[in-house]
């Protein structure tokens, strides 16, 4: 992950021939659960077949317009996992329901706004300019569902949804995103200030108490999640990104040690005050008691059926449309894992895993190779959410960890969360192409302005103070980034 | 800040390792447990839809599966449904399987141990999986008979043994149900079925027994035969043993008073024998044997008819122990659980399980339902014999009980359970449950001299008269039925 290629390459034909590889697995996934209910290869299966693949093609062709250099294997990933989850919904639909074609329609809906945000903010950089405005923008958003009169009210014992007519949306899941850009932007312009002021306590640098400002508001986010939404895991996730961030961006492990301190002495609180996340830690330790297994509200018996699925899978599975899945509770959102667990096996969850877990890696990579410190710390930022949304999802329905309400990226049924997600990987997309694409280090003539349309806005707070860095060097560092 | 970067990318990746690990085990190394747990449906419905072994009662099947739509190859079926839905249980895809459904799974399924060898040629030739047949002890015309003479709205239950060998000829109780309905494929059919059944007092479809081997109900007055063997066995009392028999007893220190029964005749005698206290079913004398020889000795003496015991491995039907209290009673308690009342509780099986072991000269046989496990080729693969669970008291002690109870029948309240020609055995009981109404209780065999059946009824929450006419009379047609044969 060192060194970057000398010689950029666009490899968009590789990315072209995942994508059918990619394609081939999620319709291929579709047309056999489709031979098990004696409607394999309808009329309906090849509409939503060509859908998908023309919104896959489409999105291959607006990366080879506008970000050619873009990582080759995101995509294909992406595509791959949305078809296995879209063929799994519909494959759970009982008689009457239609999530599959739902979650079809969101997964256009969720590709298109994708495609728009890579068309036109062109440059990630863009969005350092809206660091404060992200900010407020996550706040709203947060508030939303607890606003009278939008707010869908309590949903299995948490507010995190709102409400168009009879559509429901999860607020939440962008607010990841805008929290991601504040966090980024504030961090890229103030690192230098919390890096150098502190006291030091034995081997470790203490920050001042006036640049804690930001851990103390991430901190208040993600206990304000979970006392007013009831939401235990957009409240790991919030922290988890903020603490990965503020890492990177000082490299200062005291941070980690200050985060983790506070997370575990609020959790520890939580758990004592409130009793929806008490009940989710008697659920995980007691799980297998008669009861908290025959409990009504907050017991068990979904981990505990999510459990019996995947041991009935053992191995290889039963196969698609041969297991019984829809005995778990919420089978095609949040026990998702469980139901591909039953029907693939551990063979097939092993391949879905490793594909977040290249993903994931393909982020950090953009981050890595892209030299501004905002397009670091937000492919960082977004990379590391989408690996601890599934650690915390996969680790509750294996009981490694207490049962959280995240939905799995990608497979999970929700709109909201395909819409997020897709978005991320449009960001992670254009950070890589930025990361992969060709530098101009030709230095500027003597008088020549750096072109405008190349060159990136740069925070007025931060002139460029790197003479002689090159024309198109991004975003006038505000430091030598050291590769 | 590129080192920063690769160390959060490690911290993902070791999350990732903490994920691979969770998922290895509960798929793979934990795998075995889960299936092995009693909550996990999926591994009975892995074979719902599969030819899945009838059960069989006198060469006709009251459950089978019958070919089905192609979704579900095969669907179960219950013929006479409601007279053995205590037996058969359910099988269903949402709320599980109960009764021999349940406990003769392995064997119905084709997945026992003896049936290794039919699923290895099965797997080589492509046939579709067929489970075992399991053929029942079970005689169809006293099984209809009983199920009939428990009038419908009423609760009870009968039970009728071969004392002999154990077999059961006709295990019946009422409310009951028909599990066709929450055997169906329609999910929404199944789940409203299932709800309105289990408000139906009586029934309670998340247990797994029946009235017959699960109601525990306060036994009355066949209890007393309990106290009359631990009698005879401590050597304190013989045949002619003369027993006090006032008309109430008292206790120090509390207002209670134990009355004999009012409506017969043990208030012309101030003492009596054994049999005069069994034939007139007297109370007092029974309490005050039960305070000489102490708590342990009717304790000691109930557990050897099978009190305390799950007879579910023998019967192959999931079963509740009957008891009688080990806890220190006061004499007052004492005398009142002596006479099958307070503290004490059988099951109606268990009932006639002491029964069968006085008619059987004092040898409990094993409860038997199973008369064969057939592969589909016809081949035998079990064939139970009966086999001597116990000895619940002498030959002679036996005998002499024996006697008493067909001069219960003969000369005594049970008289209406006489079969002209035949001398029968028998003893009542009457429970209050307060109200005015109580459990009516018959148990009893014939012939006496050579017993071939052993009867026994329950009707639960009876008034007096009621409950005379539903007992006594009844085992009478049952005995009658089973001799004619």
């Amino acid at each position: 992950m060192t060194s970057i290629d000398p010689t950029p390459r666009p490899r968009r034909n590789v990315e072209l021939v995942l994508l059918v590889l990619a394609l081939a697995v999620g319709i291929g996934a579709n047309a056999l659960v489709g031979v098990d209910q004696q409607k394999a290869f309808d009329t309906d299966f090849w509409f939503q077949s060509s859908l998908l693949a023309a919104a896959a093609l489409a999105f291959h062709i607006v990366l080879r317009l506008r970000a050619k250099y873009a990582d080759p294997v995101i995509l294909p990933l992406v595509v791959a996992l949305n078809g296995l989850g879209l063929a799994m919904i519909h494959r759970l639909d009982r008689v009457g329901e239609d999530t599959g074609n739902n979650q079809l329609r969101w997964t256009l809906v969720a590709m298109a706004v994708s495609i728009a945000v890579i068309w036109f903010l062109k440059d990630h950089r863009i969005l350092r300019r809206f660091t404060y405005i992200s900010l407020a923008a996550s706040a709203f958003l947060l508030i939303l569902p607890l606003v009278p009169g939008i707010s869908a009210g309590e949903i299995l014992g948490a507010r995190v949804w709102i409400k168009f007519g009879s559509m429901t949306f999860q607020p939440g899941e962008i607010a990841k995103i805008t929290l991601a850009i504040f966090f980024a932007g504030y961090l890229s312009s103030n690192r230098d200030l919390i890096l150098l002021a502190g006291r030091k306590v034995g081997p470790i640098q203490f920050p001042r108490f006036k640049d804690m400002g930001p851990m103390i508001a991430a901190w208040l986010v993600s206990i304000g999640v979970l006392i007013f939404q009831r939401d235990l895991g957009s409240s790991i996730l919030f922290f988890g990104l903020f603490l990965v961030m503020i890492y990177v961006a000082t490299s200062r492990i005291s941070w980690v040690i200050i985060g983790v301190g506070l997370i575990a002495a609020g959790g520890f609180v939580a758990s004592r005050v409130f009793s929806h996340v008490a009940l989710r830690i008697d659920g995980w330790i007691n799980a297998f008691t008669d009861e908290v297994y025959g409990r009504a509200f907050g017991g068990s018996l979904q981990i505990v059926e999510g459990l019996f699925g995947m041991a009935n899978g053992g191995l290889v599975g039963t196969g698609l449309g041969q297991g019984r899945p829809n005995l778990v509770p919420f089978a095609n959102s949040d026990m998702i894992i469980a139901s591909f667990g039953e029907e693939l096996g551990l063979i097939g969850l092993f391949a879905i895993v490793l594909m977040y877990l290249l993903l994931f890696t393909r982020g950090f990579r953009a981050a890595l190779g892209t030299r501004d410190a905002f397009g670091k710390l937000l492919a960082t930022g977004l990379s590391f959410a989408i690996a601890l949304q599934c650690f915390v999802v996969i680790g509750g329905v294996t009981r490694l960890i207490p049962l959280t309400g995240l939905t799995t990226p990608f497979l999970a049924a929700g709109g909201s969360s395909l819409l997020a997600n897709w978005i991320i990987v449009g960001l992670l997309l254009m950070i890589s192409h930025t990361a992969r694409g060709p530098v101009d280090t030709t230095p500027l003539a003597p008088g020549e302005e750096p072109d405008p349309q190349k060159v990136l806005p740069v925070m007025p707070s931060k002139p460029a103070t790197v003479p002689g860095t090159g024309r198109n060097s991004p975003d006038a560092p505000t430091e030598a980034v050291k590769l | 800040m590129n080192q920063a970067i690769r160390n959060a990318w490690i911290a993902a990746i070791a999350m990732f390792v903490l994920i691979f690990g969770a998922l290895s085990y509960v798929q793979v190394v934990g795998a075995d447990e889960l299936e092995a747990n009693a909550w996990n449906k999926r591994t009975l419905l892995q074979n719902y839809c599969n030819d899945r072994g009838a059960i069989i009662v006198g060469g006709t099947p009251v459950a089978e599966s019958v070919a089905a739509d192609e979704s579900c190859k095969f669907q179960r079926t219950y013929n006479q449904p409601e007279p053995y839905a205590g037996i058969t249980g359910y099988f269903s895809r949402s709320f599980g399987v109960t009764g021999l459904e349940k406990t003769m799974n392995k064997e119905l399924a084709g997945s026992s141990d003896q049936q290794f060898l039919d699923r290895v040629g099965q797997l080589f030739l492509g046939n579709q999986p067929k489970g075992a047949s399991v053929e029942l002890t079970l005689d169809p015309e006293i099984q209809k008979l009983a199920y009939d003479l428990i009038p419908d709205g009423q609760r009870g239950s009968i039970v009728v043994t071969n004392p002999k060998t154990g077999a059961i000829l006709a295990m019946v109780s009422k409310p009951s149900y028909d599990p066709n309905l929450i055997a169906t494929q329609d999910p929404v059919a199944e789940a409203a079925n299932f709800a309105e059944l289990n408000k139906v007092p009586g029934i309670n479809l998340n247990q797994n027994v029946s009235g017959p081997t699960g109601a525990l109900l306060a036994p009355g007055s066949v209890f007393k035969l309990i106290d009359t063997a631990a009698a005879l066995s401590s050597g304190k009392y013989n045949k002619d043993s003369v027993l006090p028999n006032p008309a109430e007893m008292s206790f120090p220190g509390i207002q209670y008073t134990l009355p004999n029964y009012a409506g017969g005749n043990c208030y012309t005698r101030n003492t009596a024998t054994f049999a005069f206290a069994l034939q007139q079913s007297c109370n007092t004398p029974f309490a005050s044997i039960a305070l000489d020889l102490g708590q342990a000795a009717i304790a000691d003496q109930a557990e050897k008819f099978g009190f305390g015991q799950d007879f579910g491995d023998q019967l192959k039907l999931d079963s509740a122990p009957s008891f009688f209290p080990t806890e220190e009673l006061d004499d007052a308690s004492l005398a009142q659980s002596s006479i099958g009342q307070r503290d004490v509780r059988a099951t109606p099986l268990q009932i006639n399980q002491m029964t069968a072991a006085i008619a059987n000269g004092g040898v409990q046989m094993q409860p038997n339902l199973i008369k064969a496990v057939r592969s589909p080729d016809l081949r035998p693969i079990s064939e139970p014999k009966p086999q001597a669970l116990q000895t619940s008291t002498t030959p002679e002690i036996a005998r002499q009980i024996n006697e008493w109870m067909v001069s219960v029948v003969d000369d005594g309240i049970a008289s209406k359970a006489a079969v002209p020609g035949v001398k029968v055995a028998g003893k009542t009981g009457t429970a209050e449950l307060g109200d005015g109404l109580n459990n009516s209780w018959f148990t009893g065999f014939a012939p006496a001299n050579d017993p071939q059946v052993a009867v026994t009824i329950v009707i639960e929450g009876v008034d007096i008269t009621t409950g005379a006419t539903l007992t006594s009379p009844n085992a009478k047609k049952i005995f009658e039925a089973v001799l004619n044969k």
